[in-house]
């Protein structure tokens, strides 16, 4: 293996680290000035010469995680041995590579209009021959739709339908989010004597505790995360699950809500928008692409990466409002899911294809996705939504 | 202690640890920075702590974590019944009662105020909630304990601190940017053989050999549990102790002892004496 040759102009080690956590940022590791910092410090306590050591120690200093450990070797290579995996780091740290949030990808579609709506006509080919292919019970809704078109949500947020399903859409949430929490906190009417408090306050009584102070379990607000499919083969579903969502985001300030098809999209501040107009307009030009091909795992997927997933923890339950059928790989949606689920508390898949009388999850993207799944359950009317609080509060 | 020093004293200690493993402890040792520790069940993350201990000396300080522990349970607690004893029988004021004599010390507290840096393995760290980690960063970072009754108590020795986690749950961001991290994995071939070795070195070379090849087999198995280090050296004293010298010799007692190995009723099932005997075959 041949080590790099830096051009003339990069400085000492210094600069060459500093390329190197450049590089290493540009392949997506969270890595600051201080590490470089730190780097310099770790090859001083080790034979800097001696190969090996060099990459153990750089190794431990900067990988974060499983993932990155099994690719760290890969990333080392190309930097330090001309490997050339990505692009070579010059010896001058820059933020060109730093991820734009995908909000420039998010409209390119419909700025360059003609091409990316190709693009997603291609990419829902797979998806119509599934439908036809893959039981009687989808073909249906699967293959009825595709409408790529700007579709107004006006005609979506009709005032009946959306208050009964958020009527729903609450009931649901508070019965997730009356948690208990192991730990304790002082309360006035608490079921366990706080000794600690109890005793400060004796030393007013001469040291009698005669008042007593209280402890309980406080309740802990689940944060709940509701991902809505918003592809071709959900219109038909989508004016009730909008609704439902927007109740679940009503019902609690912390609540977060995503609309995917292939790709997944925050809508929370759109959803809680008191001004009923300006939310559908403001929808209506986010769900650009609305009943198109769908794509679950890159959209979970996105979601996960990004400031959403971040944000997700043992207390969040992540409720997927979608009928399975999708044009991207099975294996990319368990994988993705996957990671979801050693983030978040609970994932919850509400299917309104369950509700019917001969369903079975017969999908490649549903079947891949069961084993990572805390409960999936029929959601097919409003009716089936309300019946879900038991099978909530169970969760 | 140099690199070289590290691992020989580990290995004194019956602890066979990898490269990048021994170089993430020296760097520990070196930068006083904490070691996050990630890999399957089994694999020895939480025996590098007691290795480390004995090999530098030190004391080692052990936090077990698990959902709802808190500070009462991790860095102190006063001692209400001996503090209303004394209120009863002496008459205590205030100044006495809250003095170190009533003060609980636990792990974190203990581990910060010891005269010599100890080791502080923190266990699981996974299993603790959000808060705790929080907290934890604090004082890893601070290296001191603010105690309301009795004031801030700085760090007479920093402590080496070792976490581990099974990922029952992501840890945060900002731990894994404060900790140096390793994944231990599972060992390859000769190091699981040489770990045999230095815990049991009354084992026939042979049978050691077996051992090791059949766990290693078993791993790749489609297994609920996979067994791990801590299990085959569990197998290798029943055997060792049942008088097996040779695994094929005897397929009725090693089938008997692979309890040691497969703790789940699926698992026992997916392991029938052919599969063993095959197993066997293969590395006799």
């Amino acid at each position: 293996m041949r080590a790099t040759r830096f051009p003339e102009r990069a400085g000492g080690p210094e600069d060459r680290m500093a390329g190197f956590v450049a590089h290493l940022r540009l392949n997506g590791l969270r890595l600051g000035p201080a590490e470089t910092a730190d780097a310099l410090e770790a090859l001083m306590l080790v034979d800097a010469t001696d190969r090996d050591a060099a990459r153990a120690a750089l190794k431990a200093l900067f990988v974060p995680d499983a993932e990155t450990w099994r690719r760290f070797d890969d990333l080392y290579d190309a930097y330090w041995f001309n490997a050339g995996r990505t692009r070579r780091g010059t010896a001058h740290p820059d933020r060109r590579g730093v991820a734009a949030p995908s909000a420039a990808a998010l409209w390119q579609p419909h700025l360059d209009g003609g091409a990316g709506a190709a693009g997603r006509e291609t990419d829902r080919q797979p998806d119509a021959g599934e439908g036809e292919a893959e039981g009687t019970e989808g073909r249906l809704i699967a293959t009825r739709t595709r409408n790529l078109a700007r579709r107004d949500l006006r005609e979506i947020a009709d005032a009946d339908a959306l208050r009964e399903a958020a009527r729903a859409a609450e009931a649901l949430a508070r019965a997730i989010r009356d948690r208990r929490s192991r730990r304790r906190k002082q309360a006035l009417r608490g079921r366990e004597i706080d000794l600690r408090r109890t005793l400060r306050a004796s030393l007013a009584r001469g040291g009698e505790p005669l008042d007593l102070r209280r402890r309980s379990r406080p309740d802990r607000p689940v944060r709940i995360i509701a991902l809505c499919d918003v592809s071709g083969s959900m219109t038909v579903y989508a004016r009730v699950f909008l609704a439902f969502v927007k109740g679940l985001v009503d019902a609690d300030t912390e609540a977060e809500a995503y609309l995917f098809h292939t790709r997944a999209m925050r809508v929370t501040p759109a959803l809680r928008d008191r001004d009923t107009l300006r939310a559908a307009t403001r929808l209506g030009l986010m769900a650009e692409g609305f009943g198109g091909g769908t794509d679950i795992g890159a959209s979970l997927a996105a979601f996960a990466d990004g400031p959403g997933g971040r944000r997700l923890t043992r207390r969040s339950v992540v409720v997927i409002l979608s009928d399975g059928y999708c044009t991207g790989r099975p294996e990319a949606l368990a994988a993705a899911l996957a990671r979801l689920r050693r983030r978040a508390g609970r994932i919850v898949w509400l299917n309104p294809l369950k509700g019917w009388a001969d369903y079975a999850p017969v999908a490649a993207g549903i079947r891949a996705a069961l084993p990572h799944l805390d409960a999936h359950l029929p959601a097919n009317t409003i009716a089936a939504l309300a019946a879900l609080e038991p099978e909530f509060a169970r969760l | 202690m140099t690199l070289q020093e590290l691992r020989t004293a580990l290995e004194g200690r019956g602890y066979v640890a990898s490269g990048d493993l021994s170089m993430a402890l020296h760097l520990a040792l070196g930068l006083g920075r904490p070691l996050l520790l990630e890999g399957p069940a089994g694999v020895g993350k939480t025996e590098i702590a007691r290795a480390l201990a004995e090999a530098t000396g030190a004391r080692l300080i052990r936090l077990q974590c698990y959902e709802g522990l808190d500070a009462s349970h991790a860095i102190y607690e006063w001692n209400y019944q001996r503090q209303l004893l004394a209120i009863r029988a002496e008459g205590a004021t205030e100044d006495s009662l809250f003095s170190e004599k009533y003060l609980m010390r636990r792990p974190l507290l203990e581990a910060i105020s010891q005269p010599e840096p100890p080791v502080l393995l923190i266990d699981e760290i996974d299993r603790a909630d959000e808060e705790f980690e929080a907290y934890l960063l604090e004082i890893l970072s601070e290296f001191q304990i603010t105690i309301p009754e009795l004031g801030t108590i700085a760090a007479t020795s920093r402590p080496v601190v070792i976490l581990t986690a099974n990922g029952t749950r992501d840890l945060s961001d900002a731990l894994r940017r404060r900790c140096l991290y390793s994944y231990v994995d599972y060992p390859d071939r000769d190091t699981e053989i040489a770990i045999l070795r230095a815990r049991a070195p009354d084992l026939a070379p042979r049978l050691a050999r077996q051992i090791v090849g059949v766990v290693q087999a078993l791993r790749r198995e489609d297994l609920e549990k996979k067994p791990g280090v801590a299990e085959m050296l569990d197998w290798a004293a029943a055997l060792a102790g049942l008088g097996v010298n040779d695994l094929s010799d005897d397929p009725a007692t090693v089938q008997a002892t692979l309890v040691c190995l497969l703790k789940t009723a699926t698992d026992r099932d997916a392991a029938p004496p052919e599969l063993m005997a095959r197993l066997i075959g293969k590395v006799a």
